[in-house]
């Protein structure tokens, strides 16, 4: 009986609390959001999603907002099952907004789709030129980058100090906007140009084309454990011409696999963890703390998403599409970037940076040693038709 | 093009062929025999991975690294043919295809649960750190020698363990008659769990040598599956020395193929595009020439049973 009276107790406390927290919080927080949540969780590019569903939940947590609801489901990098995922999260669950794929080919297997049945997505990862130009769309927000952003900027930075370099990229869309970003900023010669194939391991033939190619420089995209695998070998092999790449292949869900081969190499991203803001400092540390270890550029990017669609849940209803999508296109967060605003595509405008891997008390890092582009946009907004 | 980059990269091919032929020994030595067919093979070349980079990680030496994968994969393969494989003997492929590809899912998912999500570190020992001069002014690493050196020692080995031990003539005799073996007094069913420990044990072997090289992580036994089931159809199902011929064709063609495609379409095209045609032409050319020699010899090179 006692028991009894004293979860009745509970419960008129409890409905007593809510009700003063709703009162306090106001009306931003009365109604209830779901959001799906599409990531890698399963398979060899699981370390990817994890950091992003890690930093996602984590950012949603932080801000106690607790009428946010998530759906978070496993692709396990397959485009046709992340699709069946989102039909399912559309159609049964209901879901009023969508984030989470890391890889391009799930990008397009499932965006378009999504945002022609008026879900409106957030991208914390991938950006294929095609949904940055002709196939823009107003439900379609990339928190992230366009995927030729990090390369642009290796190609403006290799323009300093290399006039010969050996490029090396995946025989796939993203690898081809890879090379075609690096081109479209290099100012130099081409020592070599080679497609490999997607999740090639061994590369041992490639490396023997950049000795011999006589090059003084060697720009590589392959992420995953691709990259592992060739920073690796490129080391064990002796070859002691530079190589820089993109953030993907020194990112820290990696670099201890990489090892001390990393060490030294250039790369580009949008953010580090030494990035001097607030925001920042407040993300890595509540990471750190929550998951004892540091956090990756996609974790960075997902906290981005996360605090994005809060500080335009507090501005606008979810279910006013109209509003909410302005109110996410003012992007009025702090951003662990520094500044971060919209283009006309809904792609960001932001700063670039150059990297470089460095050990701090045995752990492999990144700290930044450049600016490559400030407030740099893509070359596909002129071809979308929202301006 | 210099003689010493094609000798180099001979060399790279024989090495990426003798790694095939370890995976591809086992595949075909459980085929033959018992008329598996083991989808979950790629499964202890990852086990032999990561039980190399743990206990390489934990005692400091990659030779304690690579006995524990041996052992590791060999019990791995023992355990799994007493409490699965036996029960499929007698089924159709169908049964052991889906049977085996439920063991991938649960080998991945389990190492995940042990290891976590990120791949692990294993780098090459000290002692075989460094490169030999080749003629023609290249250079070739000591590791990828050793890994040559590796594979014909374990093809060598083979050969004197089927054709001169005692073991060596019941897998003869199991592969042309089961029953009759059984009948006269052979313990089939040991038989079959050593055969199957065994196989494991050189996909493991595979696994812990080129997880030096390439990365430890979940899921990286696949991609080599469907390589090795290649040399096995080219080889001929069953035959060991056709593996050994197939793994080491399949290693040339494809490192040759990527190396010299694309140098000979710049003849004809602008180098970029010659790039992209020339590697997705070098990544169908080892499928053209399985087609092929499958066109003219059905049932492989060294076809062993008729």
């Amino acid at each position: 009986m006692k028991n009894k009276e004293g979860n009745k107790m509970k419960e008129i406390l409890a409905t007593g609390l809510i009700g003063l927290s709703l009162a306090v919080s106001g009306y931003a927080h009365a109604e209830p959001v779901k959001i799906g949540v599409i990531t890698t969780l399963s398979g060899g590019g699981a370390g990817l999603g994890i950091d992003m569903r890690d930093a996602f939940t984590l950012a949603i947590e932080q801000s106690g907002n607790e009428e946010i609801e998530l759906v978070i489901e496993d692709d396990a990098q397959k485009p046709e099952l992340a699709v069946q995922i989102a039909e399912k999260m559309i159609q049964s669950d209901k879901v009023d907004l969508m984030t989470g794929i890391i890889w391009s080919n799930l990008a397009m297997a499932v965006v378009p789709n999504a945002v022609a049945q008026d879900v409106i997505y957030l991208s914390p990862n991938a950006g294929p030129s095609v949904l940055a130009g002709a196939n823009c769309h107003p439900n379609y927000f990339n928190v992230a980058y366009q995927n030729d952003n990090f390369h642009e900027a290796m190609g403006q930075y290799a323009n300093q100090d290399y006039k010969n370099t050996f490029i090396l990229a995946p025989n796939y869309p993203a690898g081809k906007d890879s090379l075609t970003g690096f081109k479209r900023f290099y100012k130099g010669e081409l020592a070599g140009e080679v497609y490999t194939q997607v999740g090639q391991t061994d590369y041992a033939a490639e490396i023997a084309q950049i000795r011999a190619s006589g090059a003084d420089s060697v720009f590589f995209f392959l992420p995953g454990g691709m990259g592992i695998a060739f920073m690796k070998q490129y080391a064990q092999s002796g070859v002691d011409i530079p190589v820089m790449g993109p953030a993907f292949s020194f990112s820290q869900d990696i670099l201890p696999a990489v090892g001390d081969a990393a060490l030294g190499v250039k790369n580009s991203a949008t953010w580090a963890k030494d990035l001097d803001n607030e925001a920042n400092k407040a993300f890595v540390e509540a990471f750190q703390a929550e998951y004892n270890r540091l956090p990756s550029v996609y974790a960075a990017q997902s906290w981005d998403t996360a605090n994005l669609i809060l500080s335009a849940l507090s501005k606008a209803s979810v279910k006013d599409k109209e509003a909410f999508r302005a109110a996410l296109k003012e992007a009025d967060f702090d951003s662990v970037r520094g500044e971060f605003k919209f283009n006309t595509n809904n792609h960001p405008i932001q700063n670039v940076y150059i990297r470089e891997v460095v050990k701090e008390d045995d752990v492999l890092t990144n700290k930044i040693v450049g600016t490559a582009f400030e407030d740099h946009t893509d070359a596909y907004a002129e071809q979308c038709s929202m301006q | 093009m210099s003689t010493a980059l094609l000798i180099e990269q001979l060399l790279n091919g024989l090495q990426l062929g003798v790694m095939l032929f370890l995976m591809a020994a086992g595949l075909t030595l459980i085929f033959g025999v018992m008329g598996l067919i083991n989808l979950a093979h790629g499964s202890f070349y990852m086990i032999g991975a990561f039980a190399c980079a743990t206990v390489a990680a934990a005692t400091g030496s990659f030779w304690t690294g690579l006995v524990a994968s041996l052992i590791a994969a060999a019990a791995a393969g023992a355990i799994v043919e007493m409490a699965v494989i036996r029960r499929l003997y007698e089924r159709d492929h169908l049964d052991q295809v889906l049977a085996t590809f439920a063991l991938i899912l649960i080998f991945s998912e389990g190492t995940r649960w042990l290891f976590g999500s990120f791949p692990l570190y294993l780098d090459i020992p000290p002692l075989l750190h460094g490169a030999v001069p080749l003629p023609g002014g290249g250079q070739y690493q000591l590791y990828r020698l050793a890994i040559i050196g590796v594979g014909i020692v374990v093809a060598v080995g083979l050969y004197l363990l089927i054709s001169r031990t005692r073991l060596g003539m019941r897998i003869r005799a199991g592969e042309s008659d089961r029953e009759m073996i059984a009948a006269l007094g052979v313990d089939i069913s040991t038989l079959y769990t050593v055969v199957f420990a065994l196989g494991a044990a050189l996909a493991g072997l595979a696994g812990a040598l080129v997880g030096a090289l390439q990365s430890v992580q979940v899921g990286m036994g696949e991609p080599v599956l469907i390589l090795a089931f290649v040399v096995i159809v080219i080889g001929g199902i069953g035959s060991i020395k056709g593996a050994l011929f197939g793994a080491v064709l399949v290693g040339v063609v494809d490192t040759l193929g990527r190396l010299l495609l694309p140098q000979a379409l710049t003849l004809m095209l602008p180098p970029s595009q010659a790039a992209l045609i020339g590697g997705a032409l070098a990544s169908m050319l080892i499928y053209i020439v399985m087609a092929l020699i499958l066109a003219f010899r059905p049932s492989g090179l060294f076809a062993a049973q008729s």
